[in-house]
């Protein structure tokens, strides 16, 4: 190439290059907080969102990162609440200091209020992935988002889709028990259902409140069998749930149902996979991908592919998450804070995997968002309720 | 109130329960009685053991009390070396500095955990997970049955080796006044780390015996720990027949606190009957 042309070349470059806007001149990469917890009680489920998170921003970054902002890249800047909201909201401050546009987590209700607040100080967008408490999004904070539902959300549609299972069945469940963890999220829900359960002619015989961690749920389990309940609804995190549903196959107890709200085997193929026998019939109402998309079924291959990884809601929720600030990024055509507020705000995406169809916030909940129903079936899950998402029948009561 | 066949279940739950917690307060007494050390480590390396059954099972198919013959030496000796060459060394003749060094070690051990194997929840199942063993009207799982007659006979083991054996009397002679023990020809450091040892293997013993009715990971031996420490301090620092006594009473206590007064507030009554021992008792229900 002649000087000539190469001087042309370059000028023209520059001159091309000083008419664009500085973002996209510069393609400095935009700085993402993904903020979970990581250690702690908690860690299981943080690390699945991590993971979640970090696989959207490679598939981002890989497809051209935001093309309104000629290609610019996310760049996650990884926290770690440690299963504590004060760690959360030292992070989020940490977060803050280091320029992030916007931040996305994390994970459990009591460290996402905390955490939401402290980024409403500095008008920083954040996504929440999972928090399923429903003050969360009820005190006004203008940054906040919530791509899933919550409790409210979660537990009616639980509440109204074991009516129709009862009344279809011919109504052979009278009576309910209620287990559930002591924080937020369990008696949130627990509440709820007590509220609500009786106006349907179902009678909540007792609700039993445990700790995190619960060692031993044989004193449970004996209070379970005492009162014979026609359907156990247990609300509590993935060990405990685990313990519970153990203990009752070794103790023999059987109800008509094991109805789960948000935490149940039906929502675990890790679960389905170690406790095969106990998980078979258990009822879980839960975040779930829309099984009819297969883009959905594409994602879960990728990571079932991965070692000791499983397609659990912590992982497409985050994914999900990450895409939604990616598109509200693109549509912004800015890495500002209030400019990805604003195109939040407003957001119509519907490029999502999840049952909830085009995205649309009021006071930062997305009102679309809406759980399912599973059973775990022949040790795979399968979505029984709503209909239009149904992929097999639901079995109900079960006989073990 | 409960019928008569739901709160005999629950004290036998207790028991069963309580077993586990004495097998896992046996290391912490010894440890504390021998060496006066408050070891911060030992939730940690519970942790540890737990994850050696796990692998052992799930990479040579070994069964959890099969374990127990690869996990006690293994544990033994990691607990002499650790004592020999690390936690003796950075004492410098001070126990405050041990107290440092076993809580460094604790976050160390949890953190490598962390790292090599994630956060994720481990459970093993077995042929006999779902067996139950009826007694009068309770069903017991067998692993739990397992557990408490394998922590009676570590703490028969144990009381019987520390009374009879000549490395007991040492450990005896070191743990009322090391000077004099070293003056009559004992090599007090080995003693000291052999008992560290010793304090390990139980926990190594406790594993097998917890993995089959619990789950592993990283953070797994918090739990256990604070309820180990109550229940030394209980029975007695240093007393074996106390940590014995001491961890049945702790989960009968738990197991019938949480029957009546749900799960939560069922943890009270451990802490109430540890309050009132410190205040009537305080050299604790057994002597050391």
């Amino acid at each position: 190439m002649n000087k000539r042309r190469q001087f042309l070349l370059n000028t023209t470059a520059l001159a091309a290059s000083s008419a664009l806007p500085l973002g996209v001149r510069a393609q400095t990469p935009i700085k993402v907080g993904v903020l979970h917890p990581v250690t702690g009680f908690l860690a299981y489920s943080g690390n699945l969102s991590r993971l979640g998170a970090t696989m959207a921003i490679e598939d981002i970054n890989k497809a051209g990162g935001i093309k309104s902002l000629g290609g610019a890249r996310l760049q996650a800047l990884l926290g770690d609440a440690q299963s504590q909201p004060q760690a959360g909201v030292a992070e989020v401050e940490k977060m803050n200091e280091a320029g992030v546009s916007a931040v996305v987590g994390a994970y459990a209700s009591a460290i996402c209020l905390a955490t939401t607040q402290a980024a409403a100080k500095y008008n920083l967008p954040h996504i929440v992935d999972v928090g399923v408490a429903d003050q969360i999004v009820e005190r006004g904070l203008k940054n906040t988002f919530r791509f899933g539902p919550g409790y409210k959300t979660v537990t009616e549609a639980s509440i109204a889709q074991l009516h129709v299972l009862n009344t279809v069945a011919g109504k052979p469940a009278k009576t309910v028990m209620i287990v559930h963890e002591e924080s937020l999220f369990g008696t949130g829900t627990a509440n709820l259902l007590s509220q609500q359960l009786p106006a349907l002619g179902l009678e909540v015989k007792e609700v039993i409140k445990h700790a995190n961690p619960t060692r031993d749920f044989s004193n449970i389990v004996l209070r379970i069998k005492a009162v014979n309940p026609d359907i156990l609804i247990p609300a509590n995190y993935y060990n405990e749930y685990a313990l519970l549903v153990r203990t009752l196959r070794q103790q023999g107890v059987q109800p008509k149902a094991i109805y789960s709200v948000l935490g149940g085997a039906a929502s675990s193929y890790k679960f389905v996979k170690e406790f095969a026998d106990a998980a078979n019939g258990v009822l879980d109402v839960n975040h779930w991908f829309n099984p009819k998309d297969k883009r959905a079924w594409a994602l879960k291959k990728r990571v079932d592919a991965m070692p000791d990884q499983f397609f659990t809601y912590e992982v497409y929720m985050n994914y999900t998450a990450l895409h939604l600030l990616a598109d509200a990024i693109e549509r912004a055509r800015s890495a500002k804070r209030e400019d990805i507020l604003r195109s939040l705000e407003s957001s119509k995406w519907s490029g999502h995997v999840m049952p909830y169809g085009p995205t649309q916030f009021v006071n930062g909940q997305n009102i679309g968002a809406a759980p399912l129903m599973m059973q775990v079936q022949k040790n795979d899950i399968k979505v029984v309720l709503p209909r239009e998402y149904r992929e097999s029948e639901p079995v109900f009561p079960w006989k073990a | 109130m409960f019928e008569f066949g739901i709160v005999f279940s629950a004290i036998l739950n207790g028991l069963t329960q309580g077993a586990v917690y004495a097998l896992i307060a046996l290391g912490l007494t010894l440890i504390y009685g021998v060496l006066h050390i408050i070891n911060f480590a030992h939730g940690a390396a519970l942790m540890m053991a737990l994850y050696g059954v796990y692998f052992l099972q799930r990479s040579f198919g070994l069964d959890p009390y099969v374990s127990l013959v690869v996990m006690v030496p293994l544990m033994f000796a990691a607990g002499y070396a650790a004592y020999r060459w690390v936690i003796g060394r950075a004492s410098h003749g001070k126990d405050e500095n041990i107290l440092l060094v076993t809580l460094g070690l604790a976050i160390v051990l949890e953190n490598l955990a962390l790292f090599l194997w994630k956060s994720d929840t481990r459970t093993i199942e077995t042929g006999w997970t779902y067996k139950m063993v009826p007694i009068g009207p309770a069903l017991l799982p067998l692993p739990k049955v397992l557990a408490f007659a394998g922590a009676l006979a570590v703490a028969a083991v144990l009381l019987f080796f520390i009374k009879k054996s000549d490395l007991g009397r040492a450990i005896r002679a070191c743990a009322k006044e090391r000077q004099g023990a070293r003056l009559v020809g004992i090599d007090v450091e080995h003693v000291f780390a052999m008992s560290f040892g010793i304090g390990l293997a139980c926990l190594g013993a406790a594993a097998c015996f917890l993995l089959p009715a619990y789950y592993v990971n990283p953070t797994v031996g918090n739990g256990f720990v604070l309820v180990a420490f109550t229940i030394v301090v209980l029975g007695g620092m240093g007393s074996f027949a106390g940590a014995l006594a001491g961890g049945l009473l702790i989960g009968v206590v738990e197991s019938l606190g949480g029957l009546w007064f749900g799960e939560s507030l069922g943890q009270m009554g451990i802490f109430l009957i540890f309050i009132a021992v410190l205040l009537f008792r305080p050299q604790g229900l057994f002597k050391a």
